[in-house]
C-alpha cells in the first residue's frame, strides 16, 4: 500500500516538467487561438464568422490543395518505404552492416529543419550540385526550372523523407526487434516465405507503432511551414507566399495584422490532425493495454 | 430524447449566430492620424535598423556625432517584397514595446505604417511635417519623390534614394559590333533580332528579376496599380501599354536576345555577366549590377536617357524600388531620430558619396559632381540620371501590398515554364486583384 502510493508520488514528479511545458506551450496558446478564432480584433464574440471569412480566402483552396498532394505522396512513400527498410535490415542482413546502414539513414534526422533545406537548396540547383547531371538529365537547366510549381510538392517530399525517414526506420527496427524469434520460427516451420512472414506476421504485429508513425506524420505535414517559406525566401519569392496553410496563418497574422483569422485557420489544422489521430487510434488498438 | 437534444443545440449555435459581430478587422481611420509622442528624453539610445547597404553611413554619422548614443541593427531592409519589419511591428504593437526609432524601408512599408495596425495601436511612422522636418526641407526633395511618403496630408518618412530607370549599355561592345545605341523602343527590339542573328547569346536584357516589371511595364505606362481613390484600385493589363511591352519581351525572349532568368540569380553573373550587351534598369544597376555583379571593367558601361516609344510623344520611365527612412512614432528620442534621418538623406556629407542616387535635390548635385560616382562609367551619365528622374510615370502607385509578389510567384514561374508574357497577363490580372481585395481594396472597372 505504501509502496504503491509512493511509486504513485515519483511519476507525478517525473511527468511535472514535461506537463508544465505542455501547458506553458501546449494548452495556453491553443486556448488562446480558441478565444481569438471566435472573436475580432474589438474582441467581439463572432461566432463561426472567422471560419466563413478564412474559408471564403482565395488562398485557402490552394493552400490546402497543395498540402493534400504533399500529404498523400509523403504519408505513401513514408509507410511502404521505412517499413519495408526495416523488415529488410532485420531479416535479410548481417548484422554489422544493417546496423552501419541505420545509422546512415538516421544521420540526415540529426541536422535542424532549417539546415536541411539549405542543404537542399544547394542539391536542387544545378549551377552548383553535386548530382547536376542527373538534374540535367532530368531536363532541370535552372533552379527555377527546378522549383516549377507542380514539382514543390515532391520538393518537399524529398526534403521531409531525406530528414525524417531515417529516425522511423530505427523506431520500426526496434518495433520488430519485439516480435519473439519463436513467432517467426513457428511460421517459418508452417511454410512461410519471407514474404509472408512480413505480410501476415511482422507487420500486424508492428501495427500500433506504423499508426503511431501516421499520426505524426499527418500532423507534421499539415503543418508544413519551415521549407516553403525558406524557399519563399531564397528564391526570392517565386512561391506562393500563402504556398502551405501554416504560411496563410502567417501572412493573414503578420502581413494583415488578421490574428483572429489566423488563429481560425491553425484551429482547422488541429481538428484536422485531431480526426486523422482519432480515426487512426480507433483502427489500430493504438491506446488499447495489453492484457 | 437524443434527437431534441441536437434540434435544441442547433437552434442555440444558430441564436448565437445571429448576435455575432463582424469578422472583419477594423478599417483604418483615414483622417488624420493622432500622434502622442512618447515622454521624451534627448539623452536616449536610438535603434536604427538599416540594411547593409547603409549601414556605413548610420557608422558615419555616429563617428560624425560621438554624444548621440546609437544602437545600430542591420536587417534586410525590406528588399525584395520582404515582410520581416512589418511582421516586428504587428508584434510589437500587441507587446506594446520594442520598436527601433530609425528604420531604412522601402516605400510600400509607408502604406501600412502611416496608419494603426490594429484598434488600439498608433501608426509606426510618426508625420515628420509635424514640426520634425523644416518645410523648406521637405520642398528641396525631388519632384515627386516624396510623394510614396505622403498619406493624408502629412509626410511619414523622408526619401533616401530614387531609382529611376534608364537605358544601360556596354559602349565598348556597341563599339565592337558596330551597333548604335537605341533611342526607341521599336529600335530596341530591332536590335534584339540583330543580336540573336549576329552574336547570338549576348543579352539585351532580362525578365527574371523581382523587379524587372518595374523596368519594363511601369517604363510603358501600364496601368497594373493604379490608385483612383484611397482605397480604390484599376488594374487592367489589357490596356495597349501593357500588351506593347508583353508583345515586345515575348518577340525577344523567343530570339534569345532578352534572358528569362534573373541578373540577380545565382550563377547569372559568372555564366553570362559577360554578355550583357544592354539592360533597362534602375540608376543602381550601374554600380550594383556592372561593377558589382558582373565585375565589367571601369570604362565600358554607359547610361542614356529611357527608351521612347515610335508615335507616343510621353517619355516615361520607371523607378525599382528607392528606399525610405522612417522615424518611429513611439521613439523617445525624436530630436536625435529626425537629426539622424535629416543627415542621412540631406547632407552632401553622407549622400555625395552614397551608393544610390539621392532623393534631395541638392545633394543629387553633389552626388554627380563626386568624381566617384562618374570615373566607373564609360561617358558622363548625369544627362541620363537627371532626365529619368524628372520622367518616372506617376501612374503607378504606391499600393498596400508589394507589386513584386504576383509578378515573382505568378508570372515569373509561368514564362520559366515557357508560357508568352501576353498568355500571362490575365492570370497576372487576377492575382493583383486577388491580393488588392485582401489588403482592403476596391477593384475599380477597368
Amino acid at each position: 500500500m505504501t509502496r504503491s502510493l509512493r511509486g504513485g508520488q515519483a511519476g507525478y514528479f517525473f511527468v511535472a516538467g514535461y506537463v508544465v511545458l505542455l501547458v506553458a506551450f501546449g494548452i495556453v496558446p491553443t486556448a488562446y487561438a480558441f478565444y481569438l478564432a471566435f472573436t475580432n480584433d474589438r474582441g467581439q464574440f463572432t461566432g463561426l464568422n472567422q471560419f466563413v471569412k478564412v474559408i471564403g480566402d482565395y488562398r485557402f483552396a490552394p493552400a490546402f490543395a497543395h498540402v493534400a498532394v504533399y500529404l498523400v505522396l509523403w504519408l505513401v512513400l513514408l509507410l511502404i518505404l521505412t517499413v519495408g527498410i526495416a523488415v529488410v535490415l532485420r531479416g535479410r542482413m548481417r548484422p554489422g552492416l544493417s546496423a552501419t546502414l541505420r545509422f546512415l539513414y538516421y544521420v540526415p534526422g540529426a541536422l535542424a529543419g532549417v539546415a536541411s533545406v539549405l542543404v537542399w537548396l544547394f542539391m536542387l540547383d544545378p549551377s552548383v550540385s553535386p548530382a547536376s547531371g542527373l538534374l540535367r538529365a532530368l531536363g532541370f537547366d535552372t533552379f527555377s526550372q527546378v522549383i516549377a510549381p507542380e514539382n514543390l510538392p515532391l520538393v518537399f517530399v524529398l526534403i521531409a523523407f531525406w530528414t525524417g525517414a531515417g529516425g522511423w526506420i530505427v523506431v520500426m527496427y526496434g518495433a520488430l526487434n519485439n516480435i519473439p524469434d519463436e513467432i517467426l520460427e513457428a511460421a517459418r516451420i508452417d511454410g512461410a516465405g519471407p514474404w509472408k512472414s512480413a505480410l501476415f506476421v511482422q507487420i500486424p504485429m508492428i501495427s500500433r507503432w506504423i499508426a503511431y508513425m501516421a499520426i505524426l506524420a499527418f500532423a507534421g505535414g499539415t503543418q508544413l511551414f519551415v521549407e516553403p517559406q525558406m524557399l519563399q525566401t531564397a528564391s526570392l519569392g517565386r512561391l506562393d507566399p500563402a504556398w502551405s496553410p501554416n504560411q496563410l496563418a502567417y501572412v493573414l497574422a503578420f502581413r494583415y495584422g488578421d490574428f483572429n483569422g489566423a488563429a481560425a485557420v491553425s484551429l482547422i489544422l488541429l481538428v484536422l490532425g485531431l480526426l486523422c489521430a482519432g480515426l487512426l487510434v480507433r483502427r489500430s488498438g493504438l491506446f488499447k493495454v495489453d492484457a | 430524447m437524443k434527437q431534441r437534444l441536437i434540434l435544441t443545440a442547433t437552434l442555440a449555435a444558430l441564436a448565437a449566430l445571429a448576435g455575432c459581430a463582424s469578422a472583419d478587422s477594423t478599417a483604418a481611420p483615414t483622417g488624420p492620424a493622432s500622434f502622442t509622442p512618447a515622454p521624451q528624453n534627448d539623452a536616449a539610445t536610438v535603434t536604427v535598423w538599416t540594411d547593409s547597404t547603409r549601414l556605413a553611413s548610420v557608422q558615419a554619422y555616429q563617428k560624425s556625432h560621438p554624444d548621440k548614443k546609437l544602437n545600430i541593427v542591420t536587417y534586410d531592409g525590406s528588399a525584395d517584397g520582404s515582410t520581416y519589419l512589418q511582421t516586428k511591428v504587428q508584434l510589437f504593437d500587441r507587446t506594446g514595446s520594442g520598436w527601433p526609432d530609425v528604420v531604412f524601408a522601402s516605400p510600400t512599408d509607408v502604406t501600412w505604417a502611416s496608419a494603426p495596425t490594429g484598434p488600439n495601436a498608433q501608426a509606426f511612422a510618426a508625420p515628420l511635417n509635424q514640426g520634425l522636418v523644416p518645410q523648406p526641407t521637405l520642398d528641396n526633395f525631388a519632384k515627386g519623390s516624396l510623394s510614396p511618403c505622403e498619406f493624408n496630408g502629412q509626410v511619414y518618412c523622408l526619401r533616401n534614394d530614387i531609382a529611376q530607370v534608364v537605358a544601360w549599355y556596354n559602349a565598348k561592345l556597341f563599339k565592337d559590333f558596330g551597333y548604335a545605341v537605341p533611342k526607341t523602343w521599336q529600335e530596341y527590339q530591332a536590335l534584339g533580332a540583330k543580336v540573336a542573328k549576329e552574336h547570338p547569346g549576348y543579352l539585351l536584357g532580362a525578365v527574371g528579376d523581382t523587379n524587372s516589371h518595374e523596368s519594363y511595364f511601369w517604363s510603358s505606362q501600364c496601368p497594373a496599380f493604379s490608385l483612383t481613390g484611397p482605397t480604390t484600385l484599376r488594374t487592367d493589363l489589357q490596356d495597349p501599354n501593357c500588351t506593347r511591352m508583353a508583345t515586345l519581351l515575348d518577340s525577344m525572349i523567343a530570339n534569345g536576345s532578352v534572358s528569362k532568368e534573373a541578373f540577380f540569380g545565382q550563377n547569372f553573373a559568372q555564366a553570362r555577366g559577360s554578355k550583357v550587351l544592354m539592360a533597362i534598369g534602375p540608376s543602381w544597376h550601374g554600380q550594383y549590377l556592372f561593377n558589382a555583379a558582373f565585375k565589367t571593367p571601369a570604362g565600358q558601361i554607359g547610361a542614356a536617357t529611357p527608351l521612347a516609344w515610335d508615335g507616343d510623344p510621353t517619355v516615361a520611365t520607371g523607378n525599382v524600388g528607392g528606399a525610405v527612412w522612417m522615424v518611429s512614432s513611439h521613439s523617445a528620442n525624436l530630436k536625435t531620430s529626425t537629426d539622424l534621418v535629416s543627415w542621412l538623406t540631406t547632407s552632401d556629407e553622407n549622400q555625395a558619396g552614397a551608393p544610390t542616387y539621392p532623393a534631395y535635390a541638392p545633394a543629387a548635385k553633389a552626388w554627380l559632381a563626386n568624381p566617384k560616382n562618374s570615373q566607373y562609367f564609360a561617358s558622363d551619365v548625369s544627362p541620363a540620371f537627371q532626365a529619368a528622374a524628372s520622367a518616372v510615370w506617376p501612374g503607378w502607385s504606391n499600393t498596400r501590398f508589394s507589386d513584386a509578389t504576383a509578378w515573382s510567384s505568378v508570372v515569373l514561374p509561368a514564362v520559366t515554364a515557357g508560357k508568352t508574357l501576353t498568355a500571362t497577363l490575365p492570370a497576372w490580372q487576377t492575382a493583383i486583384e486577388n491580393e488588392a481585395k485582401a489588403a482592403g481594396y476596391t477593384i475599380a472597372a477597368r
